[in-house]
């Protein structure tokens, strides 16, 4: 059963087992403008929650993309740098940024979950 | 003043609709003490006329180049530029536009980047070249910078081939930027194996000049693959970007960075600036490279434009996680480079290169034949070191009195090494007649 | 009737078609005219230089001539002229209209300044020759850094470097040089920059290895005091500031903010870009200012040139003055010389803190710059500060109805805007901008500053009559009422009538096309 949570930065992280999928929201994609370019970390690397795990670009704006838990990255989305407007069309699905190996899942519960982070967002607008 | 439209009657309507009493009003929020009420001490305003008398007053105590046989390089040279290319740069709208940040109603600027940018990748063999730098010496201290970023290591090799200047100023960069640099000796002249005995493990780049700051051919092949074998980077300077049109291209030989001073395609002495540094890359690294880029893409209507691209490695986006904190570029100075470039051509920029190896060699020769002159280095482009029996520096300026500027000494930028005291450097294009030649052996044949 | 000619001609219009259904066989639009690359004009053959090829002679390249073609097209003479006039057609300049863009200052580039620039004697002489035939450049350094130390009253300035980056790399290296001379360079590692900062601030302060720290804004749009003192500290190295801010506004509280900054033994940078608004009336010196990179592209006029060359010298106090780097000029009773290196230093009793540019900066710039302010004089640079500071004050009061001015007024040189005024609209910022590209404008300073909503920065300068601020001002006004009546035919696919319609930026960024390539020879059939 796999199992997503929010940021207040707009980053989702989706749990199965003990690996997270990580991306930025809708929400995220649409404020960013078309992007252009990920920079995506190296396989490997241990992160921090809070940690910059990517950058992610559009043609007028970056931003940093911060690691929602802790762990270690174990894989990259490498079709991203082919294709990085996956991230505006779907950026729940197939715009995720890395997988990492989770080393504390009790960080999760500090996180929103979807009704929260909804909640957020409108109150953003 | 000629050049302010308000006349006081508009000056006293605008205040009006603005709902101020005086322009003094406007000014209120400059605090009482930093207020003043006079004009600073300095000159009141003059007329175009006052102006181009005091000014040609002052430009008339300098010895322009044009004016006598002249044989100074060591960085900068002295060109033919034609006609067409200052006729072009004067146009309005290439003189008097901004950066293209409207695309639209830049195409033309946007256009000419986009031709420069492919001018230079052809030149110097590579990939991809940006917009231009300020110069050649930040232009080599942005490459080190770079190589930094790409290896993610903190240590540069200097090799001593290279400019004095350039090299103070990686220093300078280095130490503030916190990074380490090894520089090696003067290279006179020096051989590639020296260089390649201090590529280590930890190092970045290693950055060398062909020709040498001594005008000395350096084969990049070797240093290249030495590099390459340790994960560091080859950094290619440039100074005379026409010894291109007939020697071997950085980026043929290897080279993963070549950067350099545009100066002689298009653009005057100008006393050391604006020059035009160029910068070029692989495409692998392109995301790494600082300054300005133009890309080509399409319109609404599907025409072909172009558009300044990939911004946001720059500063007005990443602000402190900016690749530099670089703004301008060089735009007019590189419009006059593709202009120049454009009318040489394949046939002329070529011949352009041979004519000045021509010439250098001419000149080689004839001074080699005066007693107590020894010709260092055996490949040369345009330029070349000779060892004079004595101080460089004052014959240097024996040879003024006799109206010929014969080349640069080099304890003018390597002060304090006695070894260097007797060597000058000394370049020749394709400006130099055989009277200016005939009149430089005999001046120094008479000095000597 | 007898004689030739007696066949008249229509000469008035008849109806008028716009044409804008016409297709052309060459895709020209009258003087609109489409032009290729230069290497797409190649003719292999012309060339647009005559030089003799030089007599057989042996190379003395070792083993290093070149091989194979380097693909540079060959075109003569006339059709490098016509390829780049047409090219030149298609840019907008200062010469033909206003360019209210803030910040950027751009005035009148008056041709003396080219001329004289031009003389041989400044535009002819290498920067390598010995000293003695190079009297009077050396002369008008001098004297332009005499007359910059006079306008900002402070006893020392850098010439050397390239452009107002390149002067706040300066300014922020001597600082840290002035700090690590005290031995307070490690402990001092933070540098305080307001939110509203040019990019080049904060990317000046990281090069160097500083933390920034951002400074919030008030609700008057000026740096918040006291956030600012809160985050003063000793281990502070500088703050920096541009004054007047990017807001367009003065910063009141300067003196007290300098002189706390100096009160904890750091240092003021002063992002000099809006020197417009003050010059001839304010003395940064007299603002606790210790460096102020100063742009000559900017406020003395010198071209924009398509996006360079600039020039950013920078004024320096007395604290900073021994640190500034080479090279410099010093005058004494033998004449004008320069001090190149470490040992001349030394011998001159400065501990410069390096080099940043081969060479001596950008001569062709300072000759400009020095005809500009000799032709102004001191009287006529005061007009030029108050002119400015009363264009854009015009603009302020005669638009703040019509669009949305987020800071009360008065402003100095520029006016700033954000787009409350678009709300409810399906009009942007950014279709706003493009729609003012229809209407012969180039589009002001957009989205700078970060601390307002869909910022609009209107600088017009000086050199713009009333007439011509009317003209804008009236065309502001239409365009405000055309978004809020949503009229959003202006606007949607804005610009109509340049040279080009809206490009796609996404698309040169995902794929970057950097240069031209040749074409690929077709494969032979199989």
């Amino acid at each position: 059963m796999s199992e997503i949570r929010f940021t207040d930065q707009h980053e989702w992280v989706r749990v199965e087992g003990e690996t997270a999928t990580i991306g930025i929201t809708d929400y995220a994609q649409e404020q960013l403008g078309d992007v252009v370019y990920v920079e995506l970390p190296e396989v490997g690397k241990p992160v921090t929650a809070g940690d910059e795990a990517a950058v992610v670009e559009s043609v007028k704006a970056a931003s940093e993309v911060y690691a929602p838990v802790s762990g270690e990255i174990i894989e990259v989305n490498s079709d991203l740098e082919g294709a990085p407007g996956s991230v505006n069309e779907d950026a729940m699905g197939r715009g995720w940024f890395v997988k990492m190996k989770l080393s504390d899942a009790s960080e999760l519960a500090k996180l929103m979950d979807e009704d929260a982070y909804r909640a957020f967002v409108d109150g953003l607008a | 003043m000629r050049y302010l439209p308000l006349t006081d009657s508009d000056r006293r309507a605008m205040l009006g609709v603005i709902g101020a009493n005086s322009i003094d009003d406007l000014f209120r929020d400059v605090p009482e003490h930093a207020r003043r009420d006079g004009f600073v001490d300095l000159p009141k305003r003059q007329g175009e006329l006052e102006v181009e008398r005091a000014l040609t007053r002052m430009a008339s105590k300098n010895v322009s180049a044009g004016s006598v046989p002249f044989f100074v390089g060591a960085g900068a040279y002295r060109h033919h530029v034609p006609a067409t290319v200052d006729h072009l740069i004067q146009r309005s709208e290439f003189l008097t536009s901004y950066t293209p940040y409207q695309p639209e109603i830049t195409q033309g600027t946007l256009q000419y980047l986009f031709e420069f940018q492919t001018q230079v990748a052809m030149l110097t063999g590579m990939d991809v070249a940006n917009a231009s730098m300020y110069d050649g010496s930040t232009a080599c201290g942005e490459a080190v910078l770079m190589a930094h970023r790409v290896t993610k290591r903190k240590k540069a090799v200097l090799s001593g081939t290279l400019h004095p200047q350039y090299r103070a100023v990686v220093e300078n960069l280095s130490e503030f930027a916190n990074y380490t640099v090894e520089a090696m000796a003067p290279a006179i002249p020096g051989t590639t194996e020296d260089i390649i005995a201090r590529i280590c493990n930890d190092t970045s780049c290693v950055v060398v000049q062909s020709p040498s700051f001594y005008g000395d051919l350096i084969d990049l092949r070797a240093v290249a693959e030495a590099a390459h074998a340790k994960g560091a980077l080859l950094i290619a300077v440039v100074t005379e970007v026409v010894s291109l049109g007939l020697v071997t291209s950085p980026g043929e030989m290897g080279a993963d960075i070549v950067v350099g001073e545009g100066q002689s395609i298009g653009n005057g002495l100008n006393f050391g600036g604006p020059y035009v540094g160029l910068f070029a890359t692989k495409s692998k690294y392109v995301r790494q490279m600082p300054g300005r880029l133009c890309g080509e893409t399409v319109d609404a209507t599907g025409a072909r434009g172009f558009v300044l691209t990939l911004s946001t490695r720059e500063q007005h986006i990443r602000r402190e996680k900016a690749t530099s904190n670089i703004c301008t570029n060089s735009g007019l100075c590189s419009l006059a480079f593709t202009v120049h470039l454009s009318l040489l051509g394949e046939e002329g920029f070529t011949r352009l290169a041979r004519i000045n190896h021509a010439n250098a060699v001419k000149l080689a020769d004839g001074l080699a034949g005066v007693k107590g002159v020894e010709v260092l280095g055996d490949s040369f482009f345009n330029e070349f070191t000779i060892r004079l029996p004595r101080n460089a520096a004052s014959v240097i300026d024996e040879l003024v009195d006799k109206d010929v500027i014969g080349g640069v000494p080099v304890s003018r930028l390597i002060p304090d090494d006695p070894s260097l005291e007797n060597l000058l450097i000394v370049a020749s294009t394709e400006i130099n007649t055989d009277a200016d030649r005939a009149a430089f052996v005999a001046a120094l044949t008479e000095v000597l | 009737m007898s004689g030739m000619n007696n066949q008249g001609r229509p000469s008035s219009p008849h109806e008028a078609s716009s044409g804008e259904a016409i297709v052309t066989y060459t895709g020209n639009r009258g003087l609109r005219l489409e032009e290729p690359l230069i290497f797409e004009l190649d003719n292999s053959g012309a060339c647009g230089v005559d030089l003799d090829e030089p007599e057989t002679f042996t190379l003395r390249l070792g083993k290093l001539a070149r091989k194979g073609r380097i693909g540079l097209p060959g075109i003569s003479e006339p059709d490098v002229m016509r390829h780049y006039v047409r090219l030149s057609r298609k840019n907008y300049s200062i010469d033909a209209g206003l360019y209210p863009l803030g910040s950027c200052t751009m005035k009148h580039n008056p041709r003396l300044n080219e001329k004289m620039a031009r003389v041989a004697g400044f535009g002819d002489v290498h920067p390598l020759q010995p000293q003695k035939t190079v009297q009077g450049a050396l002369e008008l350094i001098e004297m332009l850094a005499h007359w910059l130390k006079v306008l900002t009253g402070l006893p020392a300035v850098a010439m050397s470097p390239k452009a107002g980056a390149h002067g706040e790399l300066c300014g922020m290296m001597a600082i840290r040089a002035a700090l690590e001379a005290r031995g307070e360079g490690a402990m001092r590692t933070r540098v305080l920059v307001p939110e509203s900062a040019h990019g080049t601030n904060p990317a000046t302060a990281a090069l160097l290895g500083y933390k920034v720290d951002a400074i919030p804004a008030t609700e008057d749009g000026r740096v918040d005091l006291a956030a600012f003192k809160a985050k003063l500290g000793p281990d502070v190295a500088a703050i920096m500031l541009t004054n007047p801010n990017t807001c367009g506004l003065f910063e009141r509280d300067i003196i007290e903010i300098a002189d706390a900054v100096h009160e904890v033994g750091a240092y003021f940078y002063c992002d000099g870009a809006n020197f417009n608004a003050i010059v001839g009336r304010v003395r940064p010196g007299d603002l606790g200012v210790d460096a102020m990179h100063i742009n000559l592209h900017k406020t003395f006029s010198t071209p924009h040139g398509g996006g360079g060359p600039g020039a950013g010298p920078v004024v320096l106090s007395e604290a900073l003055a021994p640190f500034a780097p080479l090279p410099y000029v010093v005058h004494d009773a033998e004449g004008f010389q320069l001090v190149e290196t470490t040992t001349q230093a030394k011998a001159d009793g400065t501990t410069p803190f390096g080099r940043m540019v081969s060479f001596h900066g950008q001569m062709g710039m300072f000759v400009r710059a020095m005809a500009y302010m000799m032709s102004h004089g001191s009287d006529g640079l005061r007009q030029v500060a108050e002119d400015a500071v009363l264009n854009a004050n015009y603009i302020l009061a005669s638009l703040k109805n019509d669009l949305s001015a987020p800071f009360e007024g008065p402003c100095m040189h520029e006016a700033l805007f954000d787009d409350s005024f678009l709300k409810g609209t399906s009009v942007e910022t950014l279709d706003f901008a493009k729609a003012m590209i229809d209407e012969g404008y180039h589009p002001m300073t957009m989205y700078f500053p970060l601390v307002v909503h869909g910022a609009l920065l209107i600088e017009p300068t000086e050199t713009e009559s009333k007439k011509t601020l009317d003209q804008f001002i009236g065309t502001l006004r239409h365009l405000a009422k055309a978004a809020k009546g949503n009229d959003k035919g202006l606007f949607t696919g804005a610009p109509h009538f340049a040279p080009r319609h809206r490009l796609d930026e996404t698309l040169a960024a995902r794929s970057p096309v950097l240069r031209w390539q040749p074409p690929v020879p077709a494969q032979a059939a199989e």
